[in-house]
């Protein structure tokens, strides 16, 4: 399988031709060819999994490059083969006898992951074969599986949520191209085919964010989403373009990996590189201070918000830098420091996206927040140098954040298609009880409910991976800080969710009731792994488990090899801190604790703080407004180049630009009569006659339609030509 | 392969002969000459077709070529040839004027005579396709020329209600532009004694810099204003927004690339060392063009208006891969060329289209398409998607490639000054998402104004519409999946022209 992965997104792609085609007349109108595409990719995509991992331990001999052909990728081949001399030279300097990598390896018990990349030619250009390809690795097949299984239980959950909506079959359309879309970006094997699925998911976004656009604050929020990643993609295609010629003219994945590892690109190109891609990854993945699209985008139907706007698309910055990590690592010099962009950005995101979700009381405005939120602490993990804890956390909490979506949606399903907990909801634990079971699991996982919850290992590795109270690649005091305090928040922002949504009296109006199987059952299978899923990566502290049930997660997933950073180049891995996790604990403890206290109405201090207190009350004012950033951004910036700016460019071009041609105009037309009343007929006749006579023909035809001004200005400008002809022929040709 | 030597001329005036006959039949007839106009197109086509298939791909030289003597007082020679450069731009023109003369089958302008103007159109046809087969300087001017008068009648009788000043302005423009041209033709002849394209580049090696420089500056003007290049645009938005459909579908499809094919062939294969120099002043004007071409589209409050200044911009990205004087940034141009002719071209249809339903482009009087006519709100949709370059469609190919080629420009040009070029160009694609979603959100989106929600003109895409519209939809997915189609054509070419930077 793992060669012909192409078939997996060629699934869904094909299913979105036919539901645009034939959807409307097939049973069910409309998600039939997506369902049963994306169902097919799903155990398309398990068998791989399953292949990869059967695949996983084993080693070989050429630096785990076996499956790689040469056509697709050259640089790591030549990168592998070097350091292999190298160390075949270090060992003979050392009388040892053996001769390669592989078998160095052997000796010390590690193995080589060894991805499958295959590629056809795409295009010629510069004496550069561009090839498309696909490469199964760890990170690829585990994106697959999140991917189509959250996009089946997106399609089932919709069947029952989107019922007779007014564009049913638009709807399971998208959705297909999207999964399409982004199971395209995951399997991409090179830079260029990556921008590629980039882009078009992010036109997958637009298109159902903006599903119901007759009304203007949908659309408006589909062209925010658009447009604001635009500004990252700028990010993007400059990184991208600098990563290019970096390599030597590479778009490969493993060619820019093993150069940048190797050390040769320069220092300051990967620096400038990683910036850039930064940019990109602020947008897509909705880090601060561009992630202001992402709570809007939640204009689109609830499924959607589940699928790509907490699962998965806005996990496409993460998964790029993960890519590319070795450009990260060295550019940004991650081993061994205390500070740098990425985990700034990240650290930042995670603490003050936390913050907005107190304010809101659209629930899924909160969950959108609260996915800012996590997005960041992947990014600060990356940012520190924890790779596989980033990969880890973006696994668990793509279960844990689809099913508190879904849930958000269940609920609203009930409550007459109202998303405000504060007004509408209330009470509802009993009337929606497996809603109210799921969300709570799903909601303790996120807070880090500790040793069952899957939140839990996968955050606690984020915060042993900053090094602040161990040893990891470096001591991110700063990022442990931010981080820990944005788990206060979200323990406490989540509690408030739950005690509004589920607690209390019932405000709305009607009688709610309990979803059916199609929207129950993918919250139960969510709540699962949203438990089960942090089983998977056990720390080897726990060594009285049996080996082979510690970190199978990292095993499976981490690249070894020399596209990525080893234990060389100081990237090392973070252990299990006791302490650490007994701190965040009851930091998770406290905000659940308190927040509870504060709306049972046990704490009284806090109420009304913000009214009493200016300090408070500022603080509120700035978060309600989300840090004044959408007004900077679309009513100062975008007005100023919608506005002023646009029309000021255009006012240059109707009266300078237009005004010296139309000035032009009328002055040759002048200078025209004058030199046909004053000159031409005494000076120089018998000269121009031929020319203008030439001209005067040409200009007879025109008179029928036009008004006649055409030959004159014929006449003078062949005239004229005629003249500056002369004058350069004499110039030449002297 | 001079085996084939007829096809070029056949294809070229074919076209004229068919014009001929229309002359001869009466005007009354109106079915008859669209017949005429269309079989004789489609005919044309199919010759094109043969050339196609009797391509030797691998081979980067001209082919089909034909070398007669001509004017021979000037020693000019009725030489016509196709390599892989001129290859997509031929192409393009002999699938688009079929297309456009199908879509006229009902949508003659006022004030009507489609005699007159399918005869025209057919004339510009042999113009367009003459010039992109021409390899003698004389002949190619000929062509570029004849390009312009059917043109200038088609925006002076058939355009909209400011055409006079629309269709002067644009005649009168180009025509400046080509008296530096041909200036710099008998330049090049004063010094080399032959307008034989294929000698000239080595005969004008020996020219003095300086002069070179001067010849160079001449084609510049020319070639710029076709182009249009910033700040010689002012003529394009005139003449589009003045423009029948048609004309203004054959204007950005094929009339705006005789300036960058031009740039290509002539300019800078003839003088590479002048090029070398203009390279920087290119780009500078090509990055104003995509920045200030996106400012004017976000100003515009008419639909079609928006569409023509959205071609300074695109036309910007072409200009500034050819100013980079590689291989990857010439690639990409001529990718963008044929990109920008099947998107724009599609763009100006819909608008046609959309004048004709609702008699007007004004933006804010539209809205809710989508309701009303779906497929055409749709192809609105694909095609602006397409025309902000959007990956996996065709436009992605002209804008990112060029944007690529600019950050490693040919060497002795200063890499400082195209990499900040590079980034103001990547903000282009951010301003021209903009400008273009803007656009469809105020006329797709929403729902139908009052005063058209029941008007009974308003109805969706017809057939007429749908056959010369799908090869548009078609060819844009095509090179946006495969680009190699036409990178690795005009690869060929270009390393064959070898132009040594």
């Amino acid at each position: 399988m793992a060669d012909k992965v192409w078939i997996i997104p060629a699934l869904p792609a094909l299913s979105f031709l036919l539901t645009l085609a034939f959807g409307k007349r097939t049973p069910g109108k409309g998600h039939f060819f997506g369902l049963a595409a994306v169902g097919i990719a799903f155990v398309l995509s398990l068998v791989t999994a399953g292949q990869w991992l059967a695949r996983d331990t084993a080693h070989d001999a050429v630096g785990g490059l076996d499956d790689v052909p040469a056509q697709c990728a050259t640089a790591v081949h030549s990168v592998a083969e070097e350091e292999a001399g190298a160390a075949h030279e270090a060992t003979s300097n050392h009388g040892a006898s053996r001769p390669t990598v592989a078998a160095e390896g052997e000796g010390e018990g590690e193995h080589f992951t060894r991805p499958v990349v295959r590629c056809v030619d795409w295009f010629t250009s510069g004496d550069v074969k561009f090839t498309a390809g696909t490469i199964v690795d760890g990170q690829s097949v585990m994106m697959l599986v999140v991917v189509t299984l959250i996009s089946l239980l997106v399609h089932v959950f919709s069947t029952d949520y989107v019922h007779g909506d007014r564009r049913y079959t638009h709807y399971f359309a998208f959705l297909s191209l999207f999964t399409a879309s982004m199971l395209f970006f995951v399997l991409s094997d090179n830079l260029l085919q990556m921008i590629v699925g980039w882009e078009l998911v992010g036109v997958c976004s637009f298109a159902l964010i903006g599903h119901w656009w007759e009304e203007k604050p949908n659309s408006d929020a589909a062209l925010k989403a658009f447009l604001t990643n635009r500004v990252g993609d700028m990010g993007l295609l400059v990184g991208a373009v600098i990563l290019f010629f970096a390599g030597g003219q590479r778009f490969h994945v493993l060619d820019i990996n093993a150069l940048a590892n190797s050390g040769k690109i320069s220092h300051t190109l990967l620096l400038i590189a990683s910036c850039c891609l930064i940019a990109a990854v602020m947008s897509k993945s909705g880090q601060f201070i561009l992630h202001t699209w992402l709570p809007d985008a939640m204009a689109g139907p609830t499924p959607v918000s589940a699928l790509i706007h907490a699962a998965t698309m806005v996990v496409a910055g993460i998964y790029m830098v993960a890519r590319l990590y070795p450009v990260f690592f060295h550019g940004l010099s991650i081993g061994g420091s205390s500070i740098n962009l990425l985990a700034v950005v990240g650290s930042v995101t995670g603490l003050f996206g936390a913050l907005l979700g107190f304010v809101q009381s659209d629930i899924k405005k909160t969950l959108a927040y609260s996915t800012v939120s996590q997005l960041g602490f992947m990014v600060a993990a990356l940012g520190v140098g924890a790779w596989t804890a980033a990969m880890f956390h973006l696994f668990t909490h793509a279960f844990f954040k689809a099913c508190l979506f879904l849930g958000a949606g269940s609920l609203s399903h009930a409550c007459h298609h109202s998303f405000n907990m504060v007004d509408d909801m209330g009470g509802l634990r009993k009337i929606m009880p497996k809603t109210f079971a799921t969300y709570v699991i799903a909601m303790l996982s996120l807070a880090g409910f500790p040793l069952v919850t899957a939140g839990f290992w996968s955050k606690d590795e984020i915060l042993a991976g900053t090094g602040g109270m161990n040893d990891a690649n470096g001591t991110y005091y700063f990022v442990l800080v931010m981080l820990l305090l944005g788990a206060f928040c979200t323990a406490a922002y989540m509690t408030r969710t739950v005690w509004y949504a589920f607690f209390g009296e019932f405000r709305g109006h009607g009688h709610p009731h309990e979803s059916g199987p199609r929207i129950t059952i993918p919250l139960i299978v969510l709540s699962v792994l949203a438990v089960v899923a942090g089983f998977v990566n056990l720390p080897e502290y726990f060594s009285f488990l049996p080996e082979s049930a510690l970190l199978r997660f990292e095993h499976a997933i981490e690249p070894v090899g020399v596209f990525f950073p080893g234990h060389g180049q100081g990237f090392t891995h973070a252990g299990f801190n006791p302490v650490l996790a007994t701190i965040a604990t009851l930091i998770g403890f406290a905000g659940i604790g308190l927040t509870w206290a504060f709306y049972t109405g046990k704490l009284k201090v806090l109420e009304g703080l913000a009214g009493r207190n200016k300090l408070a009350g500022l603080g509120k004012r700035i978060l309600v407004n989300k840090y004044y950033l959408d007004w900077l951004y679309t009513d100062v910036i975008t007005g100023f180049v919608k506005g002023p700016l646009a029309r000021a460019t255009y006012w240059v071009n109707q009266n300078v630009l237009d005004g010296i041609v139309n000035g032009a105009g009328k002055g040759a037309v002048g200078t025209g009569r004058w030199v046909y009343d004053k000159i031409d007929q005494t000076v120089v006749d018998g000269s121009v006659n031929g020319i203008a006579g030439l001209a005067g023909a040409t200009g007879g035809g025109l008179r029928k339609a036009q008004s006649g001004r055409v030959q004159e200005y014929a006449a003078l400008f062949f005239a004229a030509a005629a003249l500056l002809a002369g004058v350069i022929v004499v110039a030449v040709g002297s | 392969m001079d085996k084939y030597n007829w096809a070029l001329p056949v294809v070229t005036f074919l076209p004229l002969a068919g014009a001929l006959v229309m002359m001869l039949l009466p005007k009354e007839e109106e079915q008859l000459h669209k017949a005429i106009a269309l079989l004789t197109s489609l005919a044309t086509l199919a010759v094109g077709v043969f050339v196609f298939l009797q391509f030797d791909y691998g081979n980067g030289h001209f082919q089909f070529l034909v070398d007669r003597s001509w004017i021979e007082v000037i020693n000019s020679r009725f030489i016509m040839g196709i390599d892989g450069l001129s290859l997509p731009l031929f192409g393009l023109t002999l699938a688009v004027v079929p297309l456009v003369i199908i879509y006229s089958w009902n949508h003659i302008p006022d004030p009507g005579n489609p005699k007159a103007f399918l005869a025209l159109m057919l004339i510009l046809e042999t113009g367009m396709i003459g010039s992109f087969v021409a390899e003698d300087l004389i002949l190619f001017f000929v062509f570029f020329e004849i390009v312009l008068l059917p043109m200038y009648f088609m925006i002076g009788v058939w355009g909209g209600p400011e055409r006079k000043y629309a269709s002067i302005k644009f005649f009168v423009y180009t025509l400046f532009g080509s008296a530096l041209m041909i200036l710099s033709f008998l330049a090049l002849y004063q010094h080399a004694h032959t307008f034989d394209m294929r000698q000239l580049r080595e005969l004008s090696a020996t020219i003095a810099h300086g002069t070179q420089l001067l010849i160079f500056g001449g084609m510049f003007v020319g070639f710029g204003i076709k182009v249009p290049m910033f700040p010689f645009h002012t003529w394009l938005p005139d003449a589009h927004t003045q423009a029948p459909t048609q004309g203004s579908v054959i204007l950005a499809a094929v009339l705006l690339k005789l300036g960058t094919y031009g740039f290509v062939r002539i300019a800078i294969n003839i003088l590479p060392e002048a090029a070398k120099s203009w390279a920087p002043v290119i780009a500078v004007l090509a990055v104003i063009g995509i920045i200030y071409g996106a400012l004017g589209c976000l100003a515009q409050t008419d639909m079609k208006r928006l569409i023509a200044f959205s071609s300074v911009a695109h036309m910007g990205f072409v200009m500034l891969g050819i100013a980079t004087l590689t291989r990857h940034g010439i690639n990409a141009a001529m990718f963008g060329m044929v990109a920008h002719g099947l998107i724009t071209g599609m763009l100006f249809f819909v608008a046609g289209s959309v004048k004709d339903r609702f008699h007007t482009l004004e933006i804010k009087r539209l809205g809710g398409m989508l309701i009303q006519m779906p497929k055409m709100g749709w192809i609105l949709g694909f095609a602006s998607m397409a025309s902000l370059g959007l990956p996996g469609l065709a436009g992605f190919w002209g804008e990112f490639p060029a944007i690529l080629s600019a950050y490693s420009p040919a060497a002795g040009l200063s890499v400082g000054l195209f990499r900040t070029l590079m980034v103001i160009a990547s903000l282009g694609t951010v301003l021209a998402a903009g400008y273009l979603l803007w656009l469809y959100q105020r006329t797709a989106f929403g729902t139908p104004p009052e005063e058209f929600a029941d008007d009974p003109h308003v109805h969706d895409v017809v057939l007429t519409e749908w056959i010369a519209w799908a090869p548009f939809l078609l060819g844009i997915v095509v090179f946006g999946v495969a680009p190699g189609l036409m990178f690795n054509v005009t690869e060929t070419a270009l390393k064959a022209l070898n132009l040594g930077w």
